[in-house]
């Protein structure tokens, strides 16, 4: 709790030493993909459900948030809300008839996959998400519209919605619910015969997680004011959404954020060495993940906790030694 | 006593052409330590789980505490009073000795804290105090066969059903089990027991149940079973009774 306010704050005054645009839209999106990867970390990385298809979520409330102004011309707040909501739906459909039939590892990731690009293709052709050529959402720069001038304004609402998701993910720790999907993850069999209903279980945290995943996929819409098929239902933020919280230390509250940053990071890097090569960022991303299941398999936060604990026994021995040399 | 506490009812169950069990029926009475035993592949942990809900029988009905149980999921058994451990054990291998015995001690105790605290008691009862920070997955099987009981018995069951806690563990490590479980009965929890460890199953029953090829056998106190002439020929063969003679000794 502590640790989530003091890094929030420190995320917060970014915008106060005048970081430049370029600086700040690099902070947005990869606040979006902490986003999106503390979704898939209370399912994947407290529950052990293995997700590739959280576009399905992302994409949903993208989607939602910008036809519902287009096309029907609501409130954007509102849609965004309705966007929330529909992502929620999706999760708890696709988790109903996965886990009602039992489907674990990589089943249950190949099914989530295949939702996910089968909304893809669905997206890509209906009339009304703009097929092919997407949905863009008109410019109206007033904050009734959730469009602002300034991009630390959109920094700062991202921001304060990884903040709600840190909270979220750390009270889960604390909870029965989040022991038991941590028990889950470790041996369904034993969970149950303990009294875990697994299925219930397991269910609440699809809700949650495609609910989290959706809300970044809201605030995508309206911070670039465009969606079409392969941006919100494309294996991209599939990818990013496992990766994040994999390279972070999955099944811990910062791993997300501390992943996303890192991640996204690599990627501006191997861009600026490597020119605009396509591919180049999918190719880093590879390597980094081979590097992060065979050296730090808890992420980047199990190594810090490993390395701090080892730093913490080296500084007692040392002591140690120097009270018995003299 | 009107029906006793656990009742298994002519259950049947079947997997493709093998017959696994074969309308077993068999009583275990509030209060006691029951044990089934046989041979290996009789049909034993079969049997726990269908009486646990994890498998459904083709045939036959459970009945726990008056209601009938059969096919219900093993989580609202749990709820009901009936928990189980597994003969391979299933610990929860990333987490500390005391959160999975909180996962059990959880069904009771919704607050962290004191499903915490409850946790920490049974270790300490079941001589785990020492590892409750310590994970799981670095325990000695010994210890694993404790925690596996430890966790069982967080849920507060009303009948536990263990399922071969003693394999696996050197005699000493049984001679201090078995007070344990001695001291379980005392403090109310009905005991059903699947043992190989005969030792075990002559010091805690009152009633022994055999079980050979999914069928009842036999049945009475330890002392009546292992005299019996089918359960001697269950386990060493046909004629072996008549060769060994009767309650005799292999020369």
């Amino acid at each position: 709790m502590k640790s989530t306010i003091a890094a929030c704050a420190v995320l917060a005054s970014i915008p106060l030493f005048g970081a430049s645009n370029v600086t700040l839209n690099f902070l947005v999106v990869a606040l979006v993909v902490a986003l999106v990867g503390q979704g898939w970390n209370i399912l994947g990385g407290y529950g052990g459900q293995y997700s590739f298809g959280h576009a399905a979520f992302f994409g949903s409330g993208a989607y939602v948030t910008a036809v519902l102004q287009v096309k029907y011309g609501l409130n954007a707040w509102f849609a965004i809300a309705v966007g929330i909501a529909a992502g929620a739906l999706v999760g708890a459909i696709i988790g109903f008839l996965a886990f009602r039939s039992g489907l674990r590892g990589s089943y249950f990731a190949l099914v989530t996959l295949a939702f996910a690009e089968v909304l893809r293709i669905v997206a890509s052709v209906t009339p009304i998400t703009g097929a092919g050529v997407g949905t863009l959402i008109k410019l109206d720069m007033r904050p009734e519209a959730f469009q602002f001038q300034s991009r630390a304004v959109f920094y700062w609402i991202i921001l304060f919605l990884v903040f709600v998701s840190l909270l979220i993910a750390g009270r889960l720790e604390q909870t029965r619910f989040g022991a038991w999907l941590v028990a889950i993850r470790e041996n369904e069999d034993s969970a149950r015969a303990l009294g875990v209903d697994v299925f219930a279980i397991k269910l609440r945290a699809m809700i949650l997680s495609s609910a989290m995943t959706a809300a970044a996929g809201c605030f995508y819409a309206q911070y670039f004011l465009f969606v079409d098929s392969s941006i919100a239902f494309g294996s991209w933020i599939s990818v990013e959404a496992l990766l994040a919280p994999i390279v972070g230390g999955s099944g811990t509250v910062f791993g997300p954020l501390a992943g996303a940053l890192i991640v996204r990071l690599l990627g501006e890097a191997a861009k600026l060495v490597a020119g605009d090569a396509p591919g180049i960022d999918l190719a880093i991303y590879g390597a980094v993940l081979v590097g992060v299941i065979a050296f730090a398999p808890r992420g980047i936060v199990g190594l810090m906790a490993a390395l701090s604990a080892r730093l913490r026994a080296n500084i007692v021995s040392a002591a140690d030694g120097s009270g018995k040399h003299g | 006593m009107a029906e006793p506490l656990l009742k298994v009812d002519h259950i049947s169950q079947r997997f493709g052409g093998l017959l696994a069990v074969d309308s077993a029926s068999f009583d275990v009475g509030a209060g006691s330590i029951t044990a089934l035993i046989g041979p290996n592949g009789a049909g034993k942990t079969t049997l726990f789980a269908i009486i646990s809900g994890f498998q459904r029988p083709v045939e036959g009905r459970v009945r726990f505490d008056g209601q009938d149980i059969t096919g219900r999921a093993p989580h609202e058994l749990a709820r009901l009073g009936l928990a189980r451990t597994f003969q391979i054990v299933q610990p929860f291998a990333g987490l500390t000795v005391r959160e999975n015995i909180a996962v059990g001690a959880y069904l009771r105790h919704r607050e962290r804290a004191r499903a915490l605290d409850a946790a920490e008691d049974i270790a300490q009862r079941l001589a785990l105090g020492k590892y409750v920070d310590q994970s799981a997955g670095a325990l000695t099987v010994g210890a694993r066969k404790r925690l596996e009981l430890a966790r069982a018995l967080a849920t507060s069951p009303r009948l536990l059903l263990l399922d071969e806690v003693m394999a696996g563990l050197n005699p000493s490590e049984v001679r201090d089990l078995l007070p344990a479980i001695q001291e379980l009965r005392t403090q109310g929890t009905t005991i059903l027991l699947i043992e190989h460890v005969m030792q075990a199953v002559m010091n805690l029953s009152d009633q022994v149940y055999v079980l050979a090829e999914g069928k009842i056998i036999a049945s009475g106190t330890p002392e009546s079973v292992v005299e019996n002439e089918q359960v001697i020929e269950a386990y060493l063969g046909e004629g072996a009774a008549a060769h060994y003679g009767k309650g005799g000794r292999p020369p």
